[in-house]
């Protein structure tokens, strides 16, 4: 795109009179190619700034993710009371853990939406002490998701032993990869926000990491009401 | 989204805090939608692990209670709004929302009839013999 570009709409905003292009702004790559937030799409500033467009399609990922815990979740309610002789859930879950994983996770959440607050504003130290703290809550719920699942196992009641448990560690087994996975991309955030700095790119990645760790608690929401709770009514 | 062209309406993409928001304000929200959260959480165990609730209506009320955290996380921390500018997110959520039920209830619903309807297991194996 080379700077001596006409632009004809800018000075002439009749000519979409159906706000195709927004509001006549035009966001230009002048920053050299740090990555600013600017449009690539048709029209006058195509139709949304990459910003939202990132965000929007990471929130559509973010669904379908949903969507594919929707069958293990429906796998785990059909499978419930195949217990085929063994241990039920009643026998096997340990309320306090599970507050305590609620707590963690929920915390956690807690502190990344503190994380954006502190990017928002730019502020290096609050937002690596925030996402250092959602950091070590998300462990921390890892840490306990995985003594409770040694201790099943110790029981003898493993992922083999009947359909329920096949099913409750496929569930649950996801959601704690998921958490994994998130903590993974929690540290490469920070170390990038440490190196690169509060950039348009890294703030799009803050953002979809926000998304996607709220994601995981409301998932972990379902988890502890249908497979611990009602697990444990039954 | 076509009456809102004339408001020259700018979508913002899911998990954007509104733009004038201060910083009191967007910690604010946080810990509003953390009380709700941590309330609605202990309401949930409380409903399993006291006797305030009839049996038979426990797994209605863990619903309702899991729904509306689901929500609250929705609003406060995703910061998801009915505004125009966030009809995009909400008809995804939408949709996704309708999926999840269709593969969920429809499972349930299945299994549920497929169960009522086949003859017990050790009448079967017997059958296979």
């Amino acid at each position: 795109m080379s700077t001596t570009e006409t632009l004809p709409f800018t000075t002439a905003p009749s000519i979409d009179p159906y706000k195709l292009g927004h509001d006549g702004r035009r966001r230009r790559p002048d920053d050299g190619g740090a990555g600013r937030d600017y449009s690539t799409g048709h029209g006058e500033g195509g139709p949304a700034s990459k910003r939202v467009i990132v965000a929007y399609g990471f929130w559509i990922f973010l669904l379908s993710d949903i969507v594919m815990f929707s069958a293990f979740f429906a796998a785990h309610a059909v499978l419930r009371s195949a217990t085929a002789g063994g241990p039920s859930g009643h026998e096997l879950f340990d309320p306090r853990s599970v507050a305590i994983e609620t707590s963690c996770l929920l915390l956690s959440s807690f502190t990344c939406g503190l994380s954006a607050v502190a990017a928002s504003v730019r502020s290096q130290l609050w937002t690596q002490l925030s996402l250092l703290i959602t950091g070590i809550l998300g462990l921390a719920f890892l840490a306990f998701e995985a003594r409770d699942f040694m201790t099943m196992i110790a029981q003898g009641a493993g992922p083999q032993r009947s359909a329920f448990l096949s099913s409750f560690f496929s569930v649950v087994g996801l959601h704690g990869m998921h958490v994994s996975a998130g903590l993974l991309w929690l540290g490469t955030m920070m170390a990038q926000v440490f190196v690169k700095g509060f950039r348009a790119v890294i703030m799009r990645r803050l953002l979809c990491f926000n998304l996607f760790w709220h994601v995981l608690d409301i998932i972990w929401i379902a988890l502890f009401t249908i497979v611990y709770l009602m697990g444990e009514g039954l | 989204m076509s009456n809102e062209t004339e408001r020259n309406v700018e979508d913002v993409g899911p998990g954007v805090m509104g733009a004038a928001t201060s910083v009191r304000e967007g910690i604010l929200g946080y810990i509003i939608g953390l009380v709700l959260a941590a309330l609605l959480t202990a309401a949930s165990f409380a409903v399993i692990y006291t006797n305030l609730i009839w049996g038979p209506a426990i797994p209605a009320a863990l619903v309702a209670l899991a729904v509306a955290q689901m929500g609250v996380h929705l609003v406060f921390f995703l910061h998801l709004t009915t505004a125009p500018d966030n009809t995009n997110n909400a008809m995804a959520l939408a949709f996704g929302v309708l999926i999840v039920a269709l593969v969920i209830g429809g499972s349930l619903w299945i299994m549920d009839h497929l169960n009522q309807n086949m003859a017990p297991m050790h009448q079967v194996m017997q059958m296979q013999r």
